[in-house]
């Protein structure tokens, strides 16, 4: 059954986070998710310590870091990417003073051996509330990344469907903190996005190549998992970067 | 030409505590051309900005129409980071059919086949044309441009111009638009606002633009030709 739940939690989770992705990718910010990644080790650590879901954990912890990076961006006038870099290494700092010390390499790479059923169906009900969501604002950020003053000037409200879309974000990192660990978030957003632009023309092919990229990666790398034991965080950030040099032969070909 | 369009009074605008335009009133009619002119900093684009309401202001904007079309500087539109969009896949968030489309291509002296070309590959002057066809497949009343000729040569600018003159007349479209280029005030305007964070003077080209005024708009020592034709 464990293996089941990983299958479909990994699918529903890995697709959500490659769709996610192709956004992230011309906003320049899928190197974000790696810090955010990093960021969910405190919310983690506190789930081993009393005993709840690793994803609520590192969900609360990625939230409270969101918001705190946006309150000091505006306290501080200093760069996003810095305000990043102080945040996620202090929680980084933070976890290693009480994550208990068996626990650590599960919290940096991942571990689905332990995957309830209900953990799963609240995995699949998130993920396709973000594919949903982000299908419906996803023209609007293309846009608003083209011109936020046409966005503007289209009524669109770039303020909200950022925010959504950093809601999204913070959603997939803590679901996929699970699968893959606090280590390597950043790889599952970001790697079926480049693989997918390099063998599309088009948003259409863009977006699907992303969601469905991302969650054959998590399949192979379960399912690798189950035959050879090898932890599937590695397995799937491994079979993900195969994908990417693949599409690199396909990538000259494309008109 | 009827009814302003938009009326303007008062308008004032303050970023990061400096004052960027001070009391600017104005009014537009149905069917005019403004061309808002000044130096650079001068809160030309602030001015358009905060007709659109993309910005905070002080005073009173009323518009009498909803239907507004905005092109910014063709430098300020991202075109290199993006996902591999096609021009078709662009003109769908305009939700417009692919006739309407087809139809407004024909009418700016585009390909369709460009319509399947990726977002980015498009030449200066191509993508000139296709930012035009965007603005005014939905068939809006009020056209505001921002340095719609900008980066393309002296030849191109003025067909782009006299491209964008047929369709205000044809369709009756009220723009408000914004250049450097004197020879276009004269060529195209009804009337003409200089700006250098205050209203400088406001009226038809070839009454207010005296070298008084345009000194007080751009500053000593500038050098012009004056036209005296329209």
């Amino acid at each position: 059954m464990g293996i089941i739940s990983a299958l479909i939690m990994g699918t529903f989770v890995g697709a959500a986070a490659g769709y996610l992705g192709t956004l992230m990718l011309f906003k320049r910010m899928a190197l974000v998710a790696g810090p955010l990644g990093h960021l969910t080790l405190p919310g983690i650590a506190l789930a081993f310590l009393f005993g709840f879901d690793i994803s609520l954990g590192a969900f609360i912890i990625v939230a409270l870091g969101i918001i705190l990076i946006w309150w000091l961006e505006i306290k501080t006038k200093l760069p996003m990417e810095a305000l990043t870099a102080i945040v996620f290494a202090a929680g980084v700092a933070i976890t290693f003073l009480f994550i208990p010390e068996e626990k650590t390499i599960p919290a940096l790479i991942g571990d689905i051996s332990q995957i309830s059923p209900i953990v799963t169906a609240v995995a699949v009900i998130l993920s396709l509330f973000v594919i949903f969501t982000l299908k419906k604002i996803y023209k609007k950020i293309i846009l608003a990344e083209i011109s936020e003053d046409i966005a503007k000037s289209e009524g669109i409200n770039v303020k909200k469907y950022n925010f959504i879309y950093l809601l999204c974000i913070a959603i997939i990192v803590s679901l996929g903190a699970k699968i893959v660990g606090g280590l390597m978030t950043a790889a599952l957003v970001a790697i079926p996005a480049c693989t997918s632009k390099n063998i599309s023309k088009n948003i259409f092919q863009y977006s699907l190549g992303g969601l469905v990229l991302g969650g054959l990666s998590c399949v192979v790398g379960i399912l690798g998992f189950k035959f050879t034991g090898i932890p599937a965080g590695l397995l799937i950030v491994l079979s993900s970067a195969f994908f990417f040099l693949i599409s690199l032969i396909f990538h000259g070909t494309k008109k | 030409m009827s009814d302003p369009i938009l009326k303007v009074k008062n308008l004032s605008v303050k970023l990061e505590e400096e004052e960027v335009l001070k009391n600017i009133s104005f009014e537009v009619k149905k069917g005019e051309v403004l061309i808002i002119l000044g130096p650079n900093g001068a809160g030309k684009t602030t001015l358009l900005k905060a007709l659109l309401g993309l910005i905070p202001y002080k005073g009173k904007v009323t518009w009498a129409s909803k239907n507004i079309s905005y092109l910014p500087p063709q430098e300020l539109v991202q075109r290199k980071y993006l996902p591999p969009m096609t021009i078709e896949e662009f003109f769908g968030f305009k939700n417009v059919s692919k006739e309407k489309i087809l139809e407004i291509f024909k009418e700016v002296g585009l390909d369709p086949a460009l319509l399947k070309r990726p977002f980015g590959a498009l030449s200066t002057g191509q993508f000139q044309r296709m930012a035009i066809a965007w603005a005014l497949v939905d068939e809006p009343e009020v056209l505001l441009f921002n340095e719609v000729a900008y980066g393309i040569d002296a030849g191109a600018e003025e067909t782009i111009y006299s491209l964008l003159h047929r369709f205000w007349e044809r369709r009756n479209l009220t723009v408000l638009l914004i250049t450097h280029d004197l020879n276009i005030v004269y060529e195209h305007a009804d009337n003409v606002l200089c700006l250098n964070k205050k209203e400088i003077c406001y009226g038809e080209p070839i009454k207010i633009l005296t070298p008084e005024n345009l000194e007080k708009t751009y500053g000593t020592g500038i050098k012009f030709y004056k036209h005296t034709h329209k």
